[in-house]
């Protein structure tokens, strides 16, 4: 098998934690909760990249999570979504006690192999929150006004569980809903006709979801022919 | 490390097991997230081989059959990611490095591994970290074979590092006289990769 080497060999660049402040709060959906925070200094990223935040306790103790940047690069402000997990540490206060005003440590960017570099052209497969990433690459392709190069499909149960489900359909995003018949389609991942006909002169895709979102993504990019080192992935949550 | 104090925030993960956890993490509990880079691979156990060569005596190569007639041993303990989740008292069972590295002699001038897999990832550790029953080639984890979900047929295991380093679908360990950066310390990974202190990215 082939190597997976980087798009690109530029050494990454030493990060620090900075001081970033809560500008916006809202929820998309009944189980996210959507930041967008001004860092002390925000360093230029990739489409793709993610961001830790950390949160310390008044006698040190600290938790630290990654979050995927739904920001353009030209964006002044970083812009996480985070999904609430039941009894989760850090997901449960960011989404229950985090408000406007309110200062968070942050790192980033983070990751440059899950990373766009808005020339390659690209397709994102995303599912639930998974969406984050493609956001960020979305957005920059519009900006760019090169929305050509980068084809978005992303999943989600049902139409309101799915975080920026009208930003990416009105950039041209496939949706695909599995437990929701909507517009004549009938609730189902997607499926190997409707993925095989966006993947023409692809040459790298992009998964983003759970584990096992990310098993039937990358199997399915098999099946339509794509190959395997052509396939980055970013997967989370537990296998159970 | 100092930083300023997050409003409200108490923590609730911290507990009895204080000592155990390295700074920054939590404990998964009954889960094991999965994380990899790449499209997960199929290793047939028919196809497997395992390499050590590079600055060795006697580059070796073993067949699945041939890793499993090996003299057997078992870590019992924690493993620590670096998107910090720990997973406590886990058990694993495979051969240890000190086998293979007896096996393979290797020179005196070699001092760090470059560890590569049958997807094409790379891992980077300094000889040391591999030596002294610090690590191991495991097939097995928890009573269980190794899914391929989780590295398997066989994976690297070298569970007193961040566990980027424990090379999923392992196929060869390459000794060379110089540090040269894996995937993920060329994509901002530290080169050591010590949970208790942190060395997460480079820089740290």
């Amino acid at each position: 098998m082939s190597a997976i080497d980087p798009m690109d060999a530029v050494a990454a660049r030493p990060t620090a934690w900075t001081e970033a402040r809560v500008v916006e709060v809202d929820r998309p959906t009944a189980d996210t909760v959507r930041l967008r925070l001004e860092p002390d200094e925000r360093q230029r990223h990739r489409p793709g990249q993610h961001y830790l935040v950390r949160l310390r306790a008044p006698d040190g103790y600290t938790a630290q999570r990654s979050y995927s940047l739904a920001s353009d690069p030209d964006d002044a402000l970083l812009e996480l979504l985070v999904e609430r997990l039941p009894d989760g540490e850090v997901s449960e206060f960011l989404a229950e006690v985090l408000e406007v005003g309110d200062v968070l440590e942050v790192r980033g960017p983070l990751g440059r192999w899950f990373a766009w570099d808005t020339t390659t052209p690209a397709l994102c497969l995303v599912g639930g929150t998974g969406v984050v990433p493609a956001v960020s690459m979305q957005r920059a392709a519009v900006r760019l006004g090169r929305s050509d190069l980068l084809r978005v499909v992303a999943v989600g149960r049902a139409p309101g569980h799915l975080p920026y489900a009208e930003e990416l359909a009105a950039a041209g995003a496939t949706l695909a809903w599995t437990r929701a018949n909507v517009d004549g389609r009938r609730a189902a991942a997607p499926t190997r006709a409707e993925v095989t006909p966006l993947l023409e002169g692809v040459e790298v895709a992009f998964v983003c979801g759970s584990a096992r979102f990310a098993s039937y993504a990358e199997t399915l990019l098999q099946e339509c022919g794509l190959a395997p080192d052509a396939i980055r992935v970013e997967r989370f949550g537990p296998t159970g | 490390m100092s930083g300023r104090i997050t409003r409200g925030f108490t923590g609730k993960r911290r507990g009895q097991q204080g000592d155990r956890l390295p700074p920054g993490q939590y404990d998964v509990g009954d889960g094991w997230p999965t994380l990899t880079a790449e499209a997960t691979p199929t290793v047939r156990t028919e196809q497997f081989e395992l390499a050590v060569d590079g600055l060795v005596e006697r580059p070796t190569t073993w067949s699945w059959e041939e890793l499993l007639a090996l003299p057997r041993s078992t870590y019992a303990g924690d493993i620590h990611c670096v998107t910090t989740w720990s997973k406590f008292d886990m058990t694993w069972r495979g051969v240890s490095l000190d086998v293979l590295l007896e096996q393979a002699a290797p020179r005196a001038e070699a001092a760090y591994a470059l560890v590569h897999s049958s997807s094409g990832y790379t891992t980077n550790l300094p000889l040391a970290d591999l030596r002294d029953g610090k690590a191991w080639v495991a097939w097995e984890a928890d009573g269980q074979p190794l899914t391929r979900e989780h590295g398997g047929p066989a994976r690297l295991l070298v569970p007193h590092l961040y566990f980027w380093k424990s090379a999923k679908w392992v196929s060869r360990i390459e000794l060379l006289d110089h540090d040269q950066q894996g995937f993920w310390e060329r994509n901002g990974y530290h080169d050591r990769g010590d949970p208790w202190v942190e060395q997460r990215y480079q820089g740290d």
